[in-house]
């Protein structure tokens, strides 16, 4: 599930101004020391030293709860699952690493679908953020009119579940008819078959992931746009810097740690991507099929959970990996 | 910023730009509604008709026909409502024990929460499936509900909300009076950090809603389907007859977009909230 998320300002600095919540504590003994209430002061702050700790580790336990069986059991269990053969019926046999032998070196079908996914997942990103950009750069103009007309309009897409989003586009993608061949032979393009081929099952996908995100990250990058200081476009273009190096030494580098957060956001989902090539459909060469779909119908229409198990754990690592990559290009990025 | 330096884009091009861009994300639902009141041969014919036909209705009763559209949408509006409050609860207690209350391996917990975000829910949907089994909820709203009623981000966002909006000496001050902590949270830090229930509350509702992937698992009989499962069911039985599945996908997004419409202020506001610190 990609969940839509506010995005947080987080710094672990908020961490260290709280410890120094502990010198109340200090203060309070200082006033504790101060001649007559001292015993009573004194019992009264380790009373309340106390309940604080038992407030707190009651007040927190419903999430750690909630994760230790929902969470923490599951990633254990989900390890455990993977080196067994295990049906739907809980016959369970030790297999070792089996599955994992089987995923690397006899299941071409599962590296098609890694295939897949990094297609869909860049050919929707790397459009999908360049737009965002140049939308919030534009939206951040001071002379614009209509500025909440424009937002409201470009960020409706993001509200709309992905199963009205994949089922709209997949009736605009019809390989007969349908809107955009309809529109493509208007301008004398010969019709795409969006469902057989690979090109056009992932152009189409890929459009839907764009559609419904672009708006999302506009409005982020804007806040982040309004956040750097007039005075340090002011400075550049007292030294002679046109608004295209502006754009490119200045506004880039300022976004870095949010554009670095969209990057990230757009990595777990693209990995995630599963409503939309299910509704579509997978096309007859699985060109459609993603590591996401792939992994639930292993598990839940065929019922191998031991090596479904033992993909999610692989996708796991991939994302992973995935991750890394992207953060380094990113820190590059910054550097150049 | 006109006025400063030249002008990389001229306005015109800017105001097209931007133009373009709206159109395209407002053109899906107007063509959602076009082929919804139209039949599907008025759709699959070159050129399609752009207009809105008279065929609304009699898709839309099509649609309930065939599936149970409005039980779905009142599973869906129930879901998205006790996990919305749950969160809220359960998210803005810990939140507030994370900030404002001392204990041992505080910092060392919250943390390990912020960690556990990066797993992804994929990893834990076969035991998710096979817990809810054991316990008997498959095809029951709980196995819904319950794995959703608190969550890590959630109590991330109300740690650092109720950082900020609630001052150290409006507790110390309530505790001097013998208010309890449970006493303290409810009636002092909930009152003031309302802004930030209100975000997180709008994000929590639309991604319970739209949420598509653990529902079609544990979902299966028709009487519990969530809205998504049932546009899903629909798609499944028709196919190719747009006219029918786009009028169900209007009707189960209009509600949404409503909402959206109400309250677009606080949803992009809160949106970008954290980022202009």
């Amino acid at each position: 599930m990609i969940l839509v998320q506010p995005l947080p300002s987080f710094s672990l600095a908020h961490l260290k101004t709280n410890k120094q919540s502990g010198g109340r504590n200090v203060e309070l003994k200082k006033e504790g020391v101060e001649v007559s209430g001292k015993f009573t002061k004194s019992k009264k702050k380790y009373s309340t030293a106390q309940s604080e700790r038992r407030s707190g580790y009651l007040f927190i336990s419903p999430f750690f709860i909630l994760f230790g069986i929902f969470g923490v059991f599951p990633l254990i269990f989900t390890a455990y699952l993977s080196f067994h053969k295990w049906d739907i019926l809980g016959t369970k046999e030790f297999i070792g690493f089996k599955n994992y032998v089987n995923i690397f070196t006899n299941d071409p079908l599962f590296w098609k679908t890694v295939g897949n996914t990094f297609s869909i997942w860049i050919i929707s990103t790397i459009p999908q953020l360049i737009a965002a950009l140049l939308i919030a750069y534009f939206l951040n103009e001071k002379f614009l009119k209509g500025k909440s007309l424009f937002r409201l309009a470009i960020f409706m897409p993001n509200v709309t579940s992905v199963v009205a989003v994949a089922l709209v586009f997949s009736a605009m993608f019809g390989s007969q008819y349908g809107l955009i061949n309809y529109v493509l032979s208007v301008f004398g393009i010969e019709g795409i078959n969006w469902r057989g081929s690979y090109f056009g099952t992932h152009v189409a996908i890929a459009t839907m992931v764009m559609w419904r995100w672009v708006g999302y990250n506009a409005i982020i990058y804007l806040a982040g746009l309004q956040s750097i200081p007039r005075e340090l476009y002011e400075a550049a273009t007292i030294d002679g810097a046109g608004k295209l190096q502006q754009l490119w030494y200045i506004t880039v580098p300022m976004l870095r740690p949010i554009i670095i957060f969209t990057v990230i956001q757009s990595t777990i989902g693209g990995m995630q991507l599963f409503a939309e090539p299910m509704l579509f459909g997978e096309g007859g060469q699985y060109q459609g099929l993603t590591m996401t779909l792939y992994l639930y119908q292993e598990a839940f229409t065929r019922f191998s959970f031991g090596y479904a198990s033992a993909i999610a754990w692989v996708l796991f690592l991939l994302i992973i990996i995935v991750s890394l990559i992207n953060l380094l290009i990113t820190k590059k990025i910054q550097t150049s | 910023m006109n006025e400063v330096g030249q002008k990389a884009f001229p306005k015109i091009s800017l105001y097209a730009f931007l133009t373009v861009s709206a159109l395209l994300s407002i053109f899906p639902f107007y063509w959602m509604f076009v082929v919804a009141s139209n039949t599907t041969s008025a759709i699959n014919k070159f050129p399609p008709s752009i207009l809105p036909g008279p065929n609304f209705i009699a898709n839309s009763l099509a649609v309930f026909e065939e599936i149970e559209f409005f039980r779905a949408l009142f599973n869906s509006i129930l879901i998205s409502t006790v996990v919305t409050l749950s969160v809220l609860f359960f998210c803005s207690l810990a939140g507030f024990a994370f900030s404002k209350l001392t204990f041992k391996f505080r910092d060392g917990l919250f943390i390990f929460l912020i960690a556990t975000m990066m797993i992804p829910p994929q990893l834990s949907l076969i035991p998710n499936y096979m817990i809810v089994s054991q316990l008997g909820w498959v095809d029951t709203l709980q196995a819904v509900i319950v794995p959703a009623a608190v969550n890590a981000f959630g109590v991330f966002w109300m740690r650092q909300y109720i950082s900020g909006a609630v001052p150290y000496e409006l507790i110390e001050a309530a505790r001097m009076d013998g208010c309890s902590n449970f006493r303290i949270y409810w009636n002092i830090v909930l009152p003031a950090v309302k802004p930030g229930l209100a975000t997180l509350g709008i994000f929590t509702f639309m991604g319970t809603w739209n949420d598509f992937l653990w529902p079609l698992v544990v979902l299966k009989d028709s009487s519990v389907h969530t809205i998504q499962i049932a546009l899903r069911t629909l798609n499944d039985v028709y196919s190719t007859d747009y006219s029918l599945i786009l009028a169900g996908t209007f009707l189960a997004t209009l509600p949404i977009l409503v909402v959206f419409l109400l309250f677009n202020k606080q949803f992009i506001a809160g949106l970008t909230e954290g980022a202009v610190k």
